[in-house]
């Protein structure tokens, strides 16, 4: 409970109680407060507790995908941005099958879809590109032509959720790739040109922070697209 | 920190899309995102935005001595500045390359083209002028703030009415806007800027410096397509046709045929029709204005 403004106390009791972001417990005290603004969702047995809200600014938390870009070779990692108030460490063996004599090489300015092995506040990021169990790519790695569309971070979420229906209703009109990253960045691939530049714009139409558009507006301005 | 250069597959797409006449956002090359403008409560105070990129420019007026090498005048001073708030990279404290760049024109364009009549603001002279401050913010920088700054800035000075003042021999009486309907300022012309960026048709970047390249022009530059162009053509300029600044800092040489047209047929068509638009955006604001006081 922040000492300024008087809000509304939310009970959470549950006996595996779990944080998401947006919430912390205060030391030494069982009192739980919200260090960002959003509105607060549980899950539906109340025992997952986090905050959603809108920003632009991305903060990272460890196991979640982000797109970056390569910066700077030091030693045997890459500095990568992913848009977080520090740069990214990427371990240049932190890749699928990759070994002391065998490593990727990746450029300056090369895009890579990774996810965040570590983050703490104290420490700069780190990233790898496998599955830390499997030793498999799962899909990460260098990310090659396409395009890279910056969104508001509300924005990635939705792109993330499954039953949202931008993605299935531009796949269902024209073969398309896209990496979403949680850092407010997706790359999207397609064949044409037109249709990458459709994606991107649908992208930006669709995000709350711009236009907002729903389902029709969207199936509306894709009428008015020629790709 | 230098500002994070764009990935590799950014610029391909750029370059290879322009090739073929695309924009990002669907716009032709030669297009202009479409402005808006929103005036505040006050008078002279207005925001001007080109698709993402937001500018506040505000005005207000002082009274002070004139300095005594030029008493009959009165003075103009912009302020401008580029906050973190506007885009990450730009840093507080430091004044950024673009910054200088921006209020170097914004004086150039709003100031030294004479658009504002200083005679005019004389009160008595040697004695009282007005000190007219024009404050410029950039709020979100997405490409081409310096047009937004320049349209915000001039259509600021248009909006903003200063108080009527009577004098009897030394006697300066102020008449509050209750009392006295405020006058507008005495514009000699509304200069407009406008901003082209350049593009080599082959995609490296090495092409700079082969000067017989063909270039791609585009009018009105996003965020990402002003960092990789290879070089900005500022041209301020009227809607009665008579050119007020140009100007090329570097960059991709071009030839008096190529400039020409841009000046001659884009700039002068596009600067009628944004002067249009300012004009009916205006007057649209007097008309909602009308009922609460009563405008000169």
């Amino acid at each position: 409970m922040s000492p300024l403004f008087r809000c509304e106390l939310v009970p959470a009791q549950h006996v595996n109680l779990k944080l998401g972001p947006g919430l912390l417990q205060v030391p030494n005290s069982s009192n739980i407060i919200s260090t960002r603004a959003g509105a607060l969702h549980h899950s539906a047995n109340r025992s997952k507790w986090w905050i959603e809200g809108n920003a632009r600014r991305y903060v990272p938390a460890a196991q979640e995908s982000v797109v970056g870009v390569v910066i700077a070779r030091s030693g045997d990692g890459y500095r990568v941005n992913i848009g977080a108030a520090h740069m990214a460490n990427l371990d240049g063996l932190a890749f699928e099958g990759a070994t002391k004599r065998n490593k990727p090489n990746l450029k300056v300015g090369a895009l890579v879809y990774a996810r965040v092995s570590l983050a703490h506040k104290d420490m700069e990021p780190e990233l790898e590109c496998f599955d830390a169990q499997t030793h498999k790519s799962a899909g990460f790695g260098e990310l090659k032509e396409g395009f890279m569309v910056r969104c508001s971070l509300k924005m990635c979420r939705l792109l993330h959720d499954p039953s949202h229906f931008l993605l299935p209703l531009l796949g269902s009109e024209f073969l398309m790739e896209v990496a979403v990253g949680m850092n407010g960045k997706v790359w999207v691939y397609a064949k044409e040109l037109r249709q990458i530049i459709c994606m991107s714009r649908c992208i930006e139409a669709v995000d709350p922070d711009g236009d907002g558009l729903d389902e029709l507006g969207v199936k509306s301005l894709l009428k008015t697209l020629d790709y | 920190m230098r500002p994070p250069s764009p990935s590799i597959p950014e610029r391909e797409f750029l370059f290879t899309s322009l090739k073929q006449s695309l924009r990002l956002d669907g716009r032709q090359l030669l297009e202009m995102r479409r402005p808006t403008i929103t005036f505040g409560t006050e008078l002279g105070w207005v925001e001007c935005s080109l698709g993402k990129t937001r500018v506040m420019a505000a005005v207000d007026a002082k009274m002070v001595k004139p300095p005594p090498e030029r008493p009959y005048e009165g003075l103009i001073t912009i302020h401008s500045e580029v906050s973190p708030m506007a885009s990450p990279e730009y840093e507080p404290g430091r004044t950024s390359d673009e910054e200088v760049a921006i209020t170097r024109m914004l004086d150039k364009i709003l100031r030294r083209s004479d658009a504002v009549d200083k005679e005019s603001l004389c009160i008595l002279a040697g004695q009282r002028v007005w000190h007219l401050r024009l404050t410029i913010h950039c709020l979100a920088d997405s490409g081409n703030m310096l047009d937004c700054a320049c349209l915000a800035g001039i259509v600021a000075l248009k909006h903003f009415r200063r108080p009527e003042v009577e004098v009897v021999g030394n006697e300066v009486t102020v008449h509050p806007p209750t009392e006295r309907a405020p006058l507008p300022l005495s514009l000699h012309h509304t200069p407009l800027c406008l901003t082209f960026a350049f593009f080599p048709e082959s995609s490296s970047r090495a092409a700079t410096s082969t000067s017989s390249t063909k270039t791609t022009t585009v009018l009105d530059p996003s965020l990402l397509e002003s960092t990789l162009s290879l070089g900005f053509l500022h041209v301020a300029l009227n809607a009665q046709r008579e050119l007020c600044v140009v100007q090329k800092a570097g960059g991709v040489p071009l030839t008096e045929d190529e400039i020409l047209p841009l000046i001659k047929e884009v700039a002068v068509a596009k600067v009628r029709e944004l002067d249009a638009f300012v004009e009916s955006r205006l007057k649209e604001d007097w008309e909602g204005r009308k009922m609460f006081v009563e405008v000169r």
